[in-house]
């Protein structure tokens, strides 16, 4: 099999894709090995240039402002040999009161020792939404570095969403820095769920300035970690708009010797602006382990599940 | 014939003793009533009976069809057919009801949840892929829980105060419910101060300060419960005369 054929067949195995979407010619897709191109196609309304460079890929996305992509734009991100070193520079520009769903297919299934680099700037005109969900496949032995990096600028009354989500196989090394600025009435809506185990590391830092009036946002961190995987969640939410509002909210799971630190900070600027948040972190509740464990689950069947449950 | 023996059953908390010498027979097949005002023991016998945290040192014997239950964990007795549902059920954030009906149940199929919850009076369409937290009132959870406990068909199910928080047409629902752990093969133990709950059972047994006070028919206990019980102007302070005579 050709290694676009073996990536397709890989993403759609581990990620419950439709193996339709990648034939289907209304939904645009960019498929990438590595740092090679093995299949792209666009639609009407959206340019997709894509550069290889030496060391990685540069790619712009850019949509004609009032363009509304009906499917989601399937990116599939992969890297098939046990080594290697994946840099994707991203640039998105999506023109105002357009809108977008991406569905990132990160996955690296045999990694002993591969790292996944992403630096992005994504700017989302007026009126513009921007939906991103990157959904990871990495190898059982943890053997992968993944650096998500993006600054992201939301135009008034813009909405940008991303979720990020580990679904299969061993964190290994997760550092994701993302930075973002909402103009009035715009929102920011970012999650993370991650679950982290034997000698993981998971770093998470996500800001976000709310800096025009009525801008709204949300960060959402739900980990867990076992054995004796790490976790670092520096969620910071500032406004200065007036009227802003904000929550940040940070829930970490610990069992074993695992260990977790959340620091969600909030800086309002504004008398007319609110902010809130919330950090728990602790290990699995007593009561909801006792009452799986009445219906005849282990505990550490119990666990899973609510674990599981937690990161959904 | 019993299936659940509690024998000489002594409990202390926190120094405090809580369950004294308690000895009761649990029908098979039977709907029973645990039935005391509040501070009684009930509760703390259906935890002990359960093998909760906190719960697992006492003294005395507990057996389930004549063997001792005591040195089991929490999971192992249910895997041996006993279960609890909590006075107040605990939130699962995340959790679909479909997917915590499915860990208890005996069959996994989604066609025995929805009947499951249809039998609770919970529409599966609507409840099957919400989550079984905050955004559930007290009675849904309650509900959900027993959906639960009906599809894990256990053979002894301890039901702590099933109505407590919940609505009129809710309680009948729950008590269709109990009735059909019953017809399923289930022995009921209905832990409660509820005359209404109490009603549902089929024998009765009465508690004060963690003591026996009187055993037997229904309308016998709950003639006692109604008259000498809840007007007691000391709350969970046995008649001496009913413990001396009868405990």
């Amino acid at each position: 099999m050709n290694p676009q054929g073996e990536l397709i067949t890989t993403i759609y195995d581990y990620t419950d894709t439709d193996p339709r979407v990648l034939k289907d010619p209304e939904s645009a897709h960019l498929v990438i090995n590595g740092n090679k191109v093995l299949g792209m196609h666009s639609v009407p309304g959206l340019k997709v240039d894509v550069k290889e460079l030496a060391d990685g890929i540069d790619v712009a996305v850019d949509l004609e402002a009032g363009v509304e992509i009906a499917k989601p734009v399937h990116l599939c991100f992969g890297m098939l040999p046990e080594t290697g070193i994946q840099k994707i520079i991203l640039n998105v520009n999506i023109g105002s009161n357009a809108r977008i769903s991406l569905q990132a297919h990160c996955v690296f299934p045999r990694a002993v020792d591969v790292q996944h680099i992403m630096d992005a700037r994504i700017n989302i005109g007026d009126g513009a939404r921007y939906s991103y969900f990157e959904k990871h496949v990495h190898s059982p032995g943890g053997g992968v570095k993944v650096y998500p990096k993006a600054v992201v600028k939301v135009g008034r009354k813009a909405y940008f969403k991303t979720e990020f989500e580990l679904i299969k196989g061993r964190v290994g090394l997760i550092d994701i820095d993302y930075e973002t600025t909402c103009e009035e009435r715009g929102v920011v809506d970012m999650t993370a769920r991650i679950s982290g185990r034997d000698d993981d590391v998971i770093k998470i830092r996500e800001t976000g300035a709310l800096v025009g009036e009525y801008a709204r946002g949300v960060l959402t961190s739900k980990i867990a970690v076992r054995d004796r995987a790490r976790a670092e969640v520096y969620n910071k939410l500032s406004a200065t708009g007036a009227h802003a509002r904000g929550h940040v909210d940070c829930k970490e799971i610990v069992k074993d010797q695992g260990v977790a630190t959340a620091v969600p900070i909030v800086e309002v600027h504004h008398p007319k602006a609110h902010i809130t948040h919330e950090a728990a972190i602790g290990s699995v509740d007593n009561k909801q382990l006792e009452t799986l464990m009445a219906r005849g689950l282990s505990e550490d069947e119990a666990s899973e599940i609510i674990i599981n449950g937690l990161l959904s | 014939m019993g299936i659940l023996q509690v024998d000489n059953l002594s409990l202390k908390l926190n120094g405090k003793n809580i369950l004294n010498n308690l000895t009761i027979d649990f029908w098979e097949g039977h709907i029973h009533a645990v039935v005391g005002p509040n501070g009684a023991g009930k509760s703390t016998l259906a935890a002990t009976i359960m093998g909760l945290s906190g719960y697992r040192t006492f003294e005395g014997d507990i057996s389930l069809k004549g063997k001792s239950i005591r040195d089991l964990a929490l999971d192992e007795r249910a895997r041996l057919g006993i279960t609890l549902a909590w006075q107040e059920p605990a939130r699962f954030e995340g959790l679909s009801i479909r997917e915590f009906i499915r860990s208890s149940a005996a069959q996994k199929s989604n066609e025995l949840i929805s009947e499951m919850l249809d039998k609770v009076g919970l529409e599966p369409d609507e409840y099957m892929d919400r989550a079984v937290d905050k955004t559930l009132s007290g009675g849904e959870r309650k509900k959900v829980e027993l959906a639960s406990i009906l599809a894990m068909k256990p053979r002894v199910a301890l039901l702590d105060e099933p109505d407590s928080g919940i609505d009129i047409e809710s309680i009948n629902r729950i008590f269709e419910a109990v009735r059909l752990l019953k017809e399923g093969g289930t022995t009921v133990i209905l832990i409660t101060h509820s005359l209404a709950v109490l009603e549902q059972a089929e024998h009765a047994f009465l508690l004060c300060q963690g003591q026996l006070v009187d055993k037997g028919a229904v309308q016998k206990i709950k003639s006692y419960f109604q008259d000498k019980c809840l007007p007691c102007p000391h709350k969970n302070i046995p008649n001496e005369e009913m413990i001396g005579g009868k405990a």
